[in-house]
């Protein structure tokens, strides 16, 4: 009976995080139209697309191969395996237990590393500028990333997210300078990781200022669907992740029941229309950068993540 | 027959398989007898070793041969440390031969490398089974000069004879080191046998020698970060084959003798040791990385790549060193199961990349990869397999080098434990430094497969390029299983290295076997685990699903048409993106400091009708820093002391009496 419900809980995480990345991605757009004044397409523009995509004929280049057929699918897998894994409304679910948050990561590695690997196989020079731009961003992030997780790490004792969680919703921990600055790396390496402004603009159509957008230029069709798709979970994953993390509030813990259940969804929705907004109006407030100004925006994250970690020492010393 | 009997019986072969090649040397036959034999004897020996390892190496197993010193006699032993090492050479050694059994027929000169390619797989065997100073230190020597004449097996071929000179030059500073090393541990009693080295108390003093010693002896065949320089130019000049035995196999030859001299013959090892080979690790992981960025040729890029990855090995035997001297055991058995580990899965892929550098150098003979491209199409199993190998090697999951990475980074966490305020500061530093070299090697494999294996061709070598034969393909796909079997499997291979552990350190890593689904549980359930398994299952059952959904309800129509040019279809290949362009991201980020680089565009005057030209000044600051000086030194001290081969008899003979003079008052003065 136990795992029955376990096997239930952990498919309508699968499926939450599959529908709701979209209406997450329409709605940070919604939100970045009404700032600037413009009406902006509905909330649920995503869903269409992805169907029209889906529904279109794909378009291959002569010269591409099976890795630029298969890749799509590889990617969208490891980063749906990747967001599922990462405790939405509730923790402890049946497989949290399978990847660690530096396993998630590294997952989300190779999700890129294949995505970089099709932009190089048309031979094109913009598949070639997005590809070795994105993993320049990619080898900047990690190194603060993994000093966010160590930080983390420090402070509850795991790695395993559901745990983390799970101590930071149930214990006093407390305000923490560290654990603020974590925040702050974190929401850098993500806005890099999402390819999101200042660090590459998603909505351009400038092939020179674009990373991401350069690397899946060749793809088309039902191709396409599956990588924007993959994009949108990645949008929600570093949504999640922060907020299982850092706001843990009403938070299911595991084996709580139905009803908590319930209140951690509404309040996991609640979260990420707030995470939303405020992404939303922290890209239309700040203009993209120059890409080797890239280093120091991560450069700062890595200097946070560490100076994080060195003062939890230093607080746990007295 | 004993365990360590039955070893010494495949080194016997062979050695005997070394004198037969001399013997068959130029008759058509010898190639596939040689490399068949070898084969078999490597396959022996690897079983031989895996029972013993598998059989939990509770008892080692000596043998006395009467050579060697006249009143000590060769001793040679096999523990659970030296049959892990044994696993990794004659694995290595197996799947070379097979690789040779093709990839010999194109060889243009084999009577050059058929005698050295056993000698090299017996000497290797013998340095990790030697249990006395002076039969290591022998074996040693011997394992340098078979892999020396394998160096120099192309000797006409450019930058080759340099490559051996410089080769040699380091081989003997690394030597002497060990020698020295060695001396230290055996004491003014002089006694060379590893167990009498074990029972003897080392002094604090004498200890910081050995390991400034080994650092320098071991550390120089392993390829640490200054001492590097010979291996870039030694590897890839070497048959492709040999180059993955050299790269693969000998760095760890290097490590086992490490190992064996720090933490098996020193006993206790001392924190402050850990730091000196954190830092070291840390920097050579890097730096080999960045190095290997920057290169274009095939070969040449791997064996950087091996020094990166020789820095992991070493940041994690820091850990564990870091760890054992405080007293925590469990960490320790972490961080030094992971080395092991490491080491394993480096001796797979790195195998497996030097073998597809072969196949592509067969099929086009190129090794520059800004004249390859597209060779997707054209040799479809080796593009196959090179692509595992590069997932694997960018630690990326579900492949095995992202286990032992993720291993190592658990050890990392484990820091906060430690007593010391400078381990505290170092290690999330140094994790920092370990996060950097895998997100840069995953850069420079996507650069390395994406010129070499994607694209369009950008020559006609590349054009015309064919699939390599049976024999390569074959060794290549067993080690590309290899490698993904050891990701999903990991639990298998940590239980099978308890018994190493247990044996140096007194403890290891808790029992992974009865882990529920085949995870793996470093510490703690709550702490951490990861399920390679069930990640692999998830990801080939999301996208299988994913591909039927949509082909089944959606669209499956395709169509090819040309790619898009945004208006301007650059017709000419030259025109993609090259290794050198790929780099250049990177280029500008780090090698700006590191390795002084600059672009300089040429722009001819309006009018002229040269093309333009960018050219890329890079410079490498160890060579110029350390070596040209040194080199330098040496040239002046020759050419000043050339004056004295030109004397006369009476000059000669007053600068002997003069010496003779000199070291009698020396002698007078010191008593």
């Amino acid at each position: 009976m136990v795992v029955i419900s376990d096997i239930i809980v952990q498919g309508v995480q699968m499926l939450l995080v599959l529908l709701l990345a979209p209406l997450l991605t329409g709605y940070v757009r919604k939100i970045k139209a009404r700032l600037v004044r413009r009406q902006g397409a509905s909330v649920f523009q995503p869903y269409r697309d992805l169907l029209r995509l889906l529904r279109k004929e794909v378009v291959l280049a002569d010269n591409a191969s099976w890795l630029f057929r298969v890749t799509p699918y590889i990617t969208f897998a490891a980063i749906w395996v990747a967001a599922v894994l990462v405790p939405t409304f509730a923790t402890g679910l049946l497989f949290n237990w399978t990847a660690d948050l530096i396993a998630i990561v590294a997952l989300l590695g190779s999700a890129r590393f294949f995505l970089a690997l099709a932009g190089m196989d048309v031979g094109t020079s913009f598949g070639g500028i997005g590809s070795s731009r994105e993993v320049m961003i990619a080898a900047l992030a990690e190194p603060a990333m993994l000093l966010i997780v160590f930080c983390l790490a420090l402070v509850a004792g795991s790695t395993q997210l559901s745990t983390v969680s799970h101590f930071l919703a149930s214990s006093y921990v407390g305000l923490r300078v560290s654990l603020g600055m974590a925040l702050v790396a974190l929401f850098m390496v993500a806005i890099a990781e999402n390819a999101r402004i200042p660090v590459d603009n998603p909505a351009t159509h400038l092939e020179l200022t674009m990373v991401h957008e350069a690397m899946i230029l060749e793809y088309s069709g039902r191709h396409l669907a599956m990588i924007e798709l993959g994009a949108f979970l990645k949008l929600l994953l570093y949504v999640s992740l922060i907020a299982c993390v850092f706001f843990p509030w009403q938070i299911a813990l595991y084996g709580s029941g139905a009803l908590s259940y319930a209140i951690g969804a509404g309040a996991y929705i609640v979260k990420l229309a707030l995470a939303g907004f405020l992404l939303a109006l922290f890209e239309t407030a700040t203009a993209k950068m120059r890409v080797f100004r890239v280093p120091q925006f991560l450069g700062a994250a890595f200097m946070l993540g560490l100076l994080g970690t060195l003062l939890l020492f230093v607080s746990r010393s007295f | 027959m004993s365990a360590v009997a039955l070893q010494m019986v495949c080194v016997a072969g062979l050695l005997g398989l070394a004198a037969l090649a001399i013997v068959l040397s130029r008759s058509k036959i010898s190639t596939p007898v040689i490399y068949g034999a070898t084969l078999a004897v490597s396959a022996i020996a690897l079983i031989g070793a895996l029972r013993f390892l598998l059989g939990g190496a509770a008892d080692a197993t000596t043998l006395t041969l009467p050579v060697g010193l006249p009143w000590l006699g060769a001793h040679f032993r096999l523990d659970a440390l030296a049959s892990f090492f044994l696993v990794v050479i004659n694995l290595g050694g197996a799947s070379a031969s097979l690789y040779g059994l093709g990839y010999g027929h194109h060889d243009p000169a084999p009577h050059r490398v058929l005698p050295f390619f056993p000698a090299f797989l017996a000497g290797m065997n013998l340095v990790v089974l030697a249990d006395d100073a002076f039969s290591y230190l022998l074996c040693w020597e011997f394992m340098s000069l078979a892999s020396w004449a394998l160096v120099m097996a192309h000797h006409r071929e450019r930058g080759n004879a340099r490559a051996g000179y410089v080769y040699l030059v380091m081989a003997s500073f690394g030597t002497l080191a060990l020698l020295l090393a060695f001396g230290l541990l055996a004491g003014p009693a002089g006694d060379y046998g590893f167990a009498a080295i074990r029972a003897a108390q080392h002094t604090p003093y004498a200890a910081t020698l050995v390991l400034i010693l080994m650092l320098l002896g071991a550390g120089s065949k392993a390829g640490l970060v200054p001492l590097h320089v010979w291996l870039p130019l030694a590897h890839p000049a070497a048959p492709s084959h040999v180059s993955a035995l050299m790269s693969g196999v000998m760095t760890k030859v290097a490590i086992y003798g490490f190992i064996r001299v720090m933490f098996d013959l020193l006993g206790q090892p001392s924190w402050p040791a850990s730091v000196v080979v954190l830092f070291l690790g840390s920097i050579t992981a890097v730096m080999g990385i960045l190095y290997a960025m920057m290169e274009k040729d095939l070969k040449r890029l791997l064996a950087y790549s091996t020094i990166e990855n020789i820095g992991i090995v070493f940041v994690s035997l820091g850990l564990a060193m870091a760890f054992q001297a405080n007293g925590l055991k469990a960490a320790a058995a972490l961080a030094f199961t992971a080395a092991l580990f490491h080491a394993l899965n480096h001796s797979f892929f790195k195998s497996l990349l030097f073998f597809g550098a072969g196949a592509v150098l067969t099929a086009t003979g190129e090794r520059d990869m800004d004249k390859l491209g597209g060779l997707i199409h054209r040799m479809p199993f080796t593009s196959f397999v090179v692509l595992v190998g590069c997932v694997a090697i960018s630690a990326l999951p579900p492949f095995n080098g992202f286990v032992s990475e993720w291993l190592i980074f658990q050890a990392v966490l484990q820091s906060p434990e430690l007593p010391q305020w400078a381990l505290k500061i170092m290690v999330p530093a140094v994790g920092a430094m370990l996060a950097l070299a895998a997100a840069l090697a995953a850069a420079c494999f996507v650069k390395t497969y994406g010129v070499t294996f994607l694209g369009r061709p950008r020559g006609t070598a590349a054009e015309t390029a064919h699939e390599v034969d049976r024999f390569s393909l074959a060794a290549m796909f067993i080690l590309a299983a290899l490698c993904l079997l050891a990701g999903i499997l990991p639990g298998l291979a940590i239980d099978a290295l308890a018994p190493v552990a247990a044996q140096i350190l007194g403890s290891r890593m808790p029992a992974q076997a009865g882990q529920p689904w085949l995870s793996i549980v470093p510490i703690a359930e709550g702490r951490s685990s990861y399920n390679g398994l069930l990640v692999m299952v998830f990801i080939t059952v999301a996208a299988s699903l994913a591909v039927y959904v949509i082909h089944r309800f959606a669209s499956r129509a395709l169509r090819r048409g040309p790619a898009w040019g945004c208006g301007f279809s650059d017709a000419t290949p030259a025109a993609q993106y090259s290794g050198v362009s790929f780099a250049q991201p990177i280029r500008r980020v780090f090698g700006t400091l590191l390795f002084h680089a600059r672009d300089h565009v040429e722009m001819p005057p309006p009018g002229d009708i040269r093309p333009a030209r960018l050219r890329i000044e890079l410079h490498d600051l160890v060579w110029r820093g350390i070596y040209a000086p040194i080199a330098d030194a040496v040239g002046f001290a020759s050419t000043r002391l050339n004056r004295l081969q030109f004397l006369t008899i009476r000059r000669y003979l007053s600068l002997v009496f003069a010496t003779l003079v000199t070291l009698l008052l020396v002698l007078a003065i010191w008593s």
